[in-house]
């Protein structure tokens, strides 16, 4: 499961750093630095999934690494 | 209370008015009943006012920058006087450009890492205020959790975070009512040294001489591009900031009282399970959200087939978006621990509410002690719950009864 951020559609609600701090940082301005390139390991799936479903303007993404055929 | 006479509402599609009492009551069901047989309604009132009801519309206008001005974002009869793209009071009336860059300086005093200091304080804050309650609780069991408890929450932080003393805060109040709830339907002349621009330029002045480290101190401080900021520009931020940091917060405060004085399982829940906590304080923002924004249409645009013109208001009802059952599984349901949860409370795009961080901080310390001291309540009496009227709904009066007050100062013992 790869992760991806988009700082351009990021406005700093603020919620992934909260719900998954594993992967999220925020900066001195309060938008978010995300932790970790690519792969999300395996223990923090649901955290991720969490961020993406709760980004209120949609700039965190999440796509399988093998999606099924 | 003098006001022009109002006409009452016949017909929520075509006449709307979101200053009405009824409006105030019973908010989320005309945003259903709008949302299924008429998303964008138009009325008259106001000179031309919009009012979409869907997420979709909601959102697809506040990213639209280009057909949609922030120069005015209260709705009233009067025209906002100062032109785009500075406004009267930057960043929140600011168009791009210059928006980025106003708000650019009061970004890091908000952050996430900022806030953090304050939450001590604030903690100690509501638990002074909750034995003052139980001190002073009548036999009867009864409090007003409005007035004694949720609204002098965020004006001792804000007063704290400004620099002014906090016994200001009841003239805090007075402007907040006459500016925001009774945003164009109030003529009463104001004596000029009650206003809040005398207040603002009396404390500006007092730091002209002497820098302070408060925000106030900041802005006079502040540049951009090496040009020290406009007197309007400092005086309309610190307005800002003490007239969208008060009232909004109370109003999420309250309404969370409100809505879990009703369900005292809920309540059980939250003392068992604290984690939730983090899950519920973003449900209660999703549907008990307090701020409805506006904007001035700048461009002839189409929104959900109706014509839009320039200079026609635009009514942004967030908590609307946040009962749209397009977008969110069982809206109307409070689901403490909903997991999808995209809320627009603190508003979508480049004016996302800049003090969002601090809010969830007070509304979240706010529930957190009160449910320690007090896990079990229930309305005193649910018709004399008053809800304000205007851009900002929550409970102004709420009347609750605490239920064995006993339990309660024991607990606060045993701490
Ligand atoms: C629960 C409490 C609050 C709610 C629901 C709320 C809601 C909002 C919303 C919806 C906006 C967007 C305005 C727009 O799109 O035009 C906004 C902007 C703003 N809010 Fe809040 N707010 C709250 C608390 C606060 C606090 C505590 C502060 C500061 C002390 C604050 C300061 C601001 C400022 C300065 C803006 C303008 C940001 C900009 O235009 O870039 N708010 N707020
Ligand atoms: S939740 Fe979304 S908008 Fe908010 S900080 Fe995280 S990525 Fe940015």
């Amino acid at each position: 499961m790869k992760i991806s951020f988009n700082r351009d559609a990021c406005q700093g609600h603020n919620r992934c750093y909260l719900l998954a701090p594993e992967l999220f940082d925020v900066d001195d301005e309060g938008y978010a630095v995300l932790l970790v390139t690519g792969d999300v390991p395996e223990q923090l799936h649901a955290k991720a999934q969490l961020a993406v479903d709760n980004c209120p303007e949609y700039a965190i993404t999440l796509t399988e690494e093998n999606p099924p055929a | 209370m003098s006001g022009p006479e109002r006409c009452p509402v016949t017909d929520w599609q075509t006449d709307f008015d979101h200053t009405a009492p009824e409006y105030a009551a019973d908010a989320p069901a005309i945003w259903q009943e709008l949302r299924e047989t008429c998303p964008v309604a138009h009325s008259d009132r106001f000179g031309g006012t919009w009012l979409p009801t869907r997420h979709e519309d909601i959102s697809a206008i506040a990213h639209d920058t280009e057909h949609f001005t922030s120069r005015g974002v209260i709705v009233s009869v009067l025209e906002p006087q100062v032109p785009a793209p500075v406004g009267y009071a930057p960043p929140i009336s600011s168009d791009p450009p210059f928006h980025q860059i106003a708000r650019g300086l009061l970004l890091p005093a908000f952050a996430p890492k900022a806030i953090r200091p304050l939450e001590a304080p604030t903690r100690a804050f509501c638990s002074q205020l909750i034995d003052q309650i139980l001190v002073d609780l009548p036999t009867s069991g009864v409090v007003d959790v409005a007035e004694q408890y949720a609204q002098h929450i965020p004006v001792r932080v804000i007063a704290h975070m400004l620099g002014v003393p906090a016994e200001d805060g009841d003239r805090f109040r007075d402007f907040i009512h006459r500016i925001l709830e009774m945003a164009g339907q109030n003529d009463e002349p104001v004596a000029a040294e009650d206003t809040m621009l005398h207040y603002i330029s009396a404390q500006i002045e007092k730091r002209r001489g002497e820098p302070t480290d408060d925000l106030i101190g900041f802005l006079l401080q502040a540049e951009i591009d090496g040009v020290p900021l406009t007197d309007d520009h400092v005086g309309g931020t610190i307005a800002l900031i003490l007239l969208a940091g008060i009232d909004t917060t109370w109003s999420a405060i309250g309404a969370s009282i409100w809505y879990l004085a009703q369900h005292p399982e809920e309540c059980a829940r939250l003392v068992a399970q604290p984690e939730l906590m983090p899950f519920a304080v973003e449900e209660m923002l999703r549907a008990f959200a307090p701020v409805t924004m506006a904007r001035k249409v700048s461009q002839d645009v189409e929104l959900g087939g109706k014509q839009l013109h320039e200079g026609d208001w635009v009514l942004l009802p967030f908590p609307s978006a946040n009962r749209d059952p397009e977008f969110f599984e069982n809206p109307n349901e409070v689901i403490l621990d909903r997991e999808k949860n995209r809320h627009a409370a603190f508003g979508l795009g480049i004016h996302r509410c800049l003090g969002s961080n601090l809010a969830r901080m007070e509304l979240t310390v706010a529930l957190e002690e009160w449910l320690a001291r007090v896990p079990e309540f229930e309305l005193a009496d649910p018709e004399a719950v008053l809800w304000s009227t205007g851009q900002v709904r929550g409970p102004r009066k709420l009347p609750i009864r605490i239920l064995d007050p006993g339990t309660s100062a024991t607990t606060k013992g045993a701490r």
